[in-house]
């Protein structure tokens, strides 16, 4: 990895990837007006997915780097699903409660 | 630099790494081991809003009703685009464009000012009508313009409609305070990062300027750009959740 010289990206690729992410945005907010029920909040994560896979592979280029901090994104990412996981398994078991904060 | 070593092709790096570009590696791998601690932050907020979201529904649907989509799209757009221009600074240094890396830099700040701009003005807003966190939450819905809005239009999603027009909901749902307690939270820590992640970016244009970067070296304007990218992505996460869904 050491001998690897920096990968430089063309111009018009930086420009397909931000155009593509706004485009993205605008899907965002289109497919919003339609309400699919709890669906929503899981549409809006899936398009922010994948904003947020274009700009980690292009803009911070991963898809060019030495996989190690490919890795170390995906483990936080790893850990971050398993804290949601276990979290959401715990408030989903527990007796309903009328709570006010 | 008292402990740099001098390579026989002009380039330099600290003693203790085979070649500059072992140097520059290993410093980005550092950034990115950063980078996963922030992820995990941010995270556990992320957790909290959707857990709690799918808790009290009523409570979050009626709370993006405060809150200005359009805005929300605007610094998403600005965002985007502060990222799009760092990312071509990276490019300018690494085929020796100094000149143009700052100019892209600098850009990078404005959106920067220009987020944090209009973040102001939707916060002076909510400050302005007592939308504000917990126990500081203080607003009062105008029941009397209530009935100005057709029915028809109450099935519609509360997403969707302007925030200047506050007087939709006559009653507010119990725990409303909560939902303003994760906006301010939440944007909160992500401004501080768009706060700091400008000051980096300043600096990295300052010593750009002072000549300390050229094609091979140029790990602090990385770090940086990583930083701000990661600031982005953050917010590509907040706008859809805290604004439409």
């Amino acid at each position: 990895m050491s001998e690897h010289e920096h990968h430089i990206l063309p111009f018009k690729l930086y420009l397909k990837i931000f155009l593509s992410l706004v485009l993205f945005t605008f899907i965002t907010v289109w497919v919003a007006q339609f309400n699919f029920g709890s669906l929503n909040t899981l549409i809006a994560m899936i398009v922010a997915t994948i904003k947020a896979t274009l700009v980690a592979l292009y803009f911070m280029h991963l898809k060019y780097d030495d996989k190690t901090n490919a890795v170390c994104l995906l483990a936080g990412v790893f850990f971050l699903v398993v804290m949601f996981a276990f979290i959401a398994i715990d408030v989903a078991s527990r007796i309903p409660l009328e709570s006010t904060l | 630099m008292a402990h740099r070593i001098t390579d026989t092709d002009g380039s330099h790096y600290a003693f203790h790494y085979k070649n500059s570009n072992h140097e520059f590696e290993a410093s980005k791998f550092g950034i990115w081991v950063f980078l996963c601690t922030e992820i995990l932050m941010f995270g556990g907020l992320f957790v909290g809003y959707i857990l709690n979201s799918g808790k009290y529904p009523e409570v979050f649907e009626v709370g993006a009703t405060f809150l200005d989509w359009k805005l929300g799209f605007l610094n998403t757009v600005i965002l985007l685009f502060s990222s799009f221009t760092i990312a071509l600074s990276i490019r300018n240094i690494q085929i020796g464009e100094q000149k143009k890396a700052f100019n892209n830099l600098l850009v990078t700040v404005l959106c920067g000012f220009g987020f944090m701009g209009v973040k102001g003005y939707e916060y002076s807003h909510k400050f302005h009508l007592g939308l504000l966190p917990g126990k500081f939450f203080n607003y009062t819905p105008h029941t009397a313009e209530s009935d100005s809005h057709p029915t028809g239009e109450a099935d519609e999603k509360p997403a969707r409609s302007n925030a200047s027009e506050t007087s939709h909901v006559s009653e507010l749902p119990k725990n409303m305070p909560m939902y303003f307690s994760f906006y301010f939270v939440m944007t909160g820590i992500h401004g501080t990062h768009v706060i700091i992640g400008m000051c980096l970016i300043l600096w990295a244009m300052l010593r750009l300027k002072r000549g300390d970067f050229d094609p091979k070296h140029y790990t602090f304007v990385e770090g940086a750009a990583l930083f701000w990218h990661l600031v982005d992505l953050v917010w590509i996460y907040l706008f859809p959740l805290l604004y439409l869904v």
